[in-house]
């Protein structure tokens, strides 16, 4: 063969393909952090992430007791409590700390179950079409339409108040979106050349449908995602909010909540309702831009030039 | 019965049922290849060529209902069942789509695309697999470097390679090509025809060549089969045809061609005017007579049927008339 030996033809193939993929990501992640909404965004997120990792170094549940709080109730903010005192005498800051914790798992995890759902039925319909996909879109269309919080509220009280059954309630309530945009997107995928390429190959349905349609829709999946994240952890702090999540842990909804039915607004203890409030706003506004951020990113024709 | 013939179609139909109508495509088409054979096929756009090629691999879509039979190695295709039928796509028959830009799923890398063919049909591990992938990457001519690169990275014509490395990926007996050269320019279409004759030399391989172009079949095919309104009206060898086009509407598409080099002969190259028969609302008698510059009296209530006058075949009023 050739006996010059060039740097290209030394490498093997599996290095090049690294420094192919690594280069790959590289550009991306670059039009990301050009983007300065995106990164704003994630900085936001960045922050309220770290915090609910070390919710237990910076403010230990034992400062939480109910029985033994540290300060005096509903105390205004001071070098001691930096944003007050509950009703009970706990730190408001403590609270809004290990509050992110709940809020943002139930967010993820609601998210997963929805995307999970919706994934399914929206490549499962488009697929497949005919009957089957007739009857997923009516089943599709009935959740979209029926309204979601007291359908939330319904299934909540029937199925109980814990972290896991508020996950799933908003799971099961927040998939016919992604669905919809699934089966539209599988709907023109099915159509492309390679699909019939892949068919003639004598490549199954299995095949097909891993190998072929979900890596391509798979950023759709990706970037809604992100927007579903925000609308989760909404639907988290409405549903403890209305008094209907889990009672044993403390999320932003339920720390709102108690300063609701404490009289925090007749009180004027602003400093118990404006910290929950102010974060649940930053997060769902970071996970937001994320999102329109990455969808800049998938969807070239969004990109400005 | 000649049992020999790796494909004998026999009075296929196929016919699209289109708004409660059901237009046949195909409308009675028998031809069979041999081994190591290469066949063309011509006619305009929606005379049912690529229809016919979708029917020998099974892969019709839900609308078309099939008459007739597909035999391919002793094998029926026509109701086959699903399991048979992917097993004989790509190990028996395979093909070369048209626009190969589009034939590639844009986010695998090319390599890994034709190593799933492979690993489709045979027992084989996917490094094996991948030493294939790479010796048949060199075999077409592209660099087995390049087999981790995505579908855009490569030009139009590296892909037509690719397709045809992919198409040979588990050593098929038939491959189907259907406009292989399409929005190719003319260097890299002699390119990829050089190369489809070169590997039906080196393997047997039988090939069908589906095109409009008859400039294409002149440099692959054996035998030519001009087709209209889903049916042959004409097949001969390639030099015959082409040079002697006995049809009227084979004559026209050979004319519709300039001839390069001939200055006086050469002219303007004469076009047909008018397009195709709905194939719901076939013409009556010979469905080439509305545009049949020879049409005379029977044309137009006697349908023509296909006569073999010595090595080659016609359905026309006009040559039967020579003939007799």
């Amino acid at each position: 063969m050739s006996d010059q030996v060039t740097p290209e033809a030394t490498r093997s193939g599996r290095a090049v393909r690294r420094a192919r993929r690594v280069q790959t990501l590289r550009t991306s992640a670059g039009l990301f952090f050009r983007n300065k909404m995106g990164v704003a965004g994630l900085a936001i997120l960045v922050v309220f992430v770290l915090m609910a990792l070390f919710a237990n170094v910076l403010a230990p549940e034992a400062r939480l007791s109910v029985t033994n709080a540290p300060g005096a109730p509903l105390e205004p903010p001071s070098a001691r409590f930096w944003l007050g005192t509950d009703e009970l005498g706990r730190s408001v800051l403590d609270l809004v700390i290990q509050g992110s914790q709940i809020s943002l798992l139930v967010g993820f995890f609601a998210t997963g179950i929805s995307m999970l759902i919706g994934a399914f039925i929206g490549i499962a319909a488009g697929y497949f079409g005919g009957w089957g996909d007739v009857i997923l879109m009516r089943f599709t269309d009935w959740f979209l339409v029926i309204p979601f919080l007291p359908l939330a509220i319904v299934l909540a009280a029937i199925l109980g108040q814990s972290l896991f059954i508020i996950a799933l309630v908003i799971g099961i309530t927040t998939w016919p979106g992604t669905a919809r945009v699934v089966r539209a997107q599988v709907l023109t995928l099915k159509e492309r050349p390679y699909v019939e390429r892949a068919r003639a190959l004598g490549a199954g349905h299995r095949q097909i449908i891993g190998r072929h349609i979900l890596p391509n829709v798979f950023p759709l999946i990706f970037a809604n995602t992100i927007l579903v994240v925000a609308v989760a952890i909404l639907a988290e702090t409405t549903l403890s909010f209305l008094g209907l999540g889990d009672p044993f842990s403390v999320s932003w909804g339920s720390i709102l909540e108690s300063a609701f039915s404490e009289g925090a607004i007749s009180l004027g203890a602003w400093w118990y309702l404006v910290p929950p409030g102010l974060c649940i706003v930053l997060v769902v506004l970071g996970f937001t831009m994320c999102g329109y951020a990455f969808d800049e990113i998938l969807d070239p024709r969004l990109r400005k030039r | 019965m000649n049992n020999a013939s790796l494909l004998d179609v026999k009075n296929l139909r196929v016919l699209y049922e289109v708004r409660g109508k059901r237009a046949p495509a195909v409308d009675g088409v028998t031809l069979s290849l041999e081994a190591g054979d290469a066949l063309g096929l011509a006619g305009e756009s929606g005379c049912g060529k690529s229809t016919l090629a979708l029917a020998c691999l099974g892969l019709l879509p839900h609308n078309a209902t099939v008459e007739g039979s597909i035999r391919f190695q002793d094998m029926e295709v026509i109701g086959a069942k699903p399991g048979r039928l992917r097993a004989l796509r790509w190990a028996g028959i395979s093909m070369v789509f048209q626009g190969a830009m589009s034939a590639f799923n844009p986010v695998k890398r090319v390599g890994d695309q034709v190593v799933e063919a492979i690993l489709l049909h045979e027992d084989v591990s996917k490094r094996e697999a991948r030493t294939r992938m790479r010796e048949l990457f060199e075999h077409v001519g592209i660099a087995p470097r390049r087999s981790g690169d995505y579908p855009h990275e490569f030009s139009g014509g590296m892909r037509q390679r690719v397709m045809i490395a992919m198409a040979l990926a588990c050593n098929p007996p038939l491959v189907i090509a259907d406009e292989p050269t399409t929005a190719l320019d003319v260097m890299i279409q002699a390119q990829i025809l050089n190369l489809l004759a070169q590997l039906r030399e080196e393997r047997n391989i039988a090939l069908l060549v589906i095109t409009h172009d008859l400039s294409v079949l002149a440099q692959v095919a054996d035998r030519v089969a001009v087709m209209y309104a889903g049916r042959i009206v004409e097949e001969g060898s390639a030099a015959e045809l082409l040079t002697g086009p006995r049809h009227p509407y084979s004559k026209s598409l050979v004319e519709a061609f300039p001839v390069v080099g001939d200055s006086l002969s050469r002219g303007v190259p004469a076009g047909l005017p008018g397009d195709p028969p709905d194939p719901a609302a076939r013409p009556p008698g010979c469905a080439f007579h509305p545009r049949c510059p020879a049409a005379f009296e029977p044309c137009d209530h006697i349908d023509p049927v296909l006569q073999t006058y010595g090595s080659r075949r016609a359905a026309c009023h006009l040559v039967a008339g020579e003939e007799a």
